[in-house]
């Protein structure tokens, strides 16, 4: 039987799966920031061996393919002998990915403190922990904020790849009711106006946010 | 239980990784040399075109920066049939990567060209150059030089994301890794390979465009 479809029902399928697109950009974040805060302690810390490794973690995630590590961790995971769910190996993957991206971003935020802030703590005879809390952290988190909200949608944007492994988010939706109606430039259309209806929002305020807290910086 | 890993397959399927290697590479390099002009031309729009101009270009610019590469990809090669414009998988997948980069590199032109300090605009013009030729053989090659290692960044961001270009069956490397391990019954192996392969790419691109910028800008930056 023929169905015929409206863009309405296009569109509310697509809805209704760009939920999962938020969910996963939410899993995401969140963990790739809890992940990535743990790197980032690392990467400044004392011990060299561990710097390196951190550095390495950064280094191995920024420069393979998000595709590659969506399919290692599916397949990787599929070797520990169960099967996996493509949310997991999608979540995972994500998140890794999340954390080394927000690592290198807020390496560069705290070592924009001067030195003399971390002298000036350890003169005090904080320790390295109580030095990040009470005064480094706090100073870095005002230019730490514009890049990343800005990386936030970078994390959405990435979800989309999350298809190729067979999640069902926005993008996948997309194939699946482009199969269905054969209207490829309208769903797709739509595709790329739902996530620009995601994205936008977060460029914009990253931007804004940028001009706010950096104007006492600013040159012209 | 123990698994044992195998990779005796990689000698057999070399001239496939090889292949799909190459055409990693002409994506990237089409790619970048159209997309890197692009970004120049709206930048040069953006920032000192004529304002009719602006509009349009804003709109391709946020289009592109806030949707996923792999929806653009997909826009054009399934999409755009529809209105009669035909394109071979590779064609689709060099005309996405040039489109989203040139979108990504107007930015960071456009941020080089407003670090421009205003005496060289007005030295250009008091030397009787036109608005463009001020641009041309003054203002753009300082900017481009101030830009050049986002700019690589970016280049090599765009890089990896060709990897879904195996999506619409453009034959790069991640397509000659989906086809091996439909064969060999490794996934995790063959990807391992691919990864690694991709790892050395980055590494050699970033290198290469040291390398370029050192040839394009042969003085220290003012």
């Amino acid at each position: 039987m023929m169905m015929e479809f409206t863009t309405w029902d296009i569109l509310r399928n697509l809805l209704l799966a760009a939920r999962w697109t938020v969910l996963l950009s939410l899993v995401s974040f969140v963990g790739g920031a809890i992940v990535g805060l743990a790197v980032l302690f690392v990467r400044i810390g004392h011990r060299r061996w561990a710097r390196r490794c951190a550095e390495g973690y950064v280094e191995l995630f920024q420069g393979t393919p998000l595709l590659m590590q969506l399919f290692l961790a599916f397949f990787g995971l599929g070797l520990l002998g169960f099967d996996v769910p493509a949310w997991l190996a999608a979540g995972l993957a994500l998140i890794l990915w999340s954390a080394a991206f927000l690592a290198e971003i807020w390496r560069g935020c705290v070592e924009a403190i001067q030195r003399g802030q971390w002298e000036a703590s350890a003169s005090l005879g904080m320790g390295y922990l109580q030095q990040m809390r009470w005064v480094i952290l706090p100073q870095a988190l005002r230019i730490a904020v514009p890049p990343t909200v800005g990386f936030s949608m970078q994390v959405v944007k990435g979800t989309a790849l999350t298809s190729i492994i067979g999640f069902v988010e926005l993008s996948k939706a997309g194939t699946m009711v482009t199969n269905a109606t054969f209207q490829p430039f309208t769903v797709y259309g739509l595709v790329a106006l739902i996530y620009f209806v995601l994205c936008w929002p977060l460029s914009k305020s990253s931007q804004i946010l940028e001009r706010k807290l950096n104007a006492p910086h600013r040159h012209h | 239980m123990g698994y044992q890993f195998e990779f005796g397959w990689i000698v057999e399927y070399l001239p496939l990784i090889v292949s799909g290697i190459a055409t990693t590479i002409q994506l990237i390099a089409v790619g970048a040399v159209a997309g890197i002009l692009l970004g120049i031309a709206c930048a040069w729009v953006r920032a000192l075109g004529p304002v009719w101009l602006r509009p349009p270009v804003v709109a391709y610019v946020e289009l592109i920066r806030n949707t996923p590469f792999l929806i653009q990809l997909f826009f054009i090669f399934f999409g755009l049939p529809s209105l009669g414009v035909q394109m071979s998988e590779l064609q689709a997948a060099n005309l996405a990567m040039i489109v989203n980069l040139g979108a990504y590199s107007c930015e960071i032109v456009r941020a080089g060209i407003q670090a421009t300090p205003r005496g060289q605009f007005e030295a250009g013009a008091s030397l009787a150059m036109s608005p463009f030729e001020t641009f041309r053989h003054v203002v753009l090659i300082p900017a481009l030089q101030r830009i050049w290692p986002a700019l690589s960044s970016q280049v090599v961001i765009v890089m990896l994301g060709s990897a879904v270009v195996s999506q619409i069956a453009a034959e790069d490397l991640t397509f000659a890794a989906n086809y091996i391990q439909s064969r060999n019954f490794r996934a995790f192996e063959t990807y391992i390979v691919a990864t690694i392969l991709y790892l050395a790419l980055s590494i050699l691109l970033r290198q290469a465009l040291r390398g370029v910028g050192l040839l394009l800008f042969p003085r220290r930056a003012p």
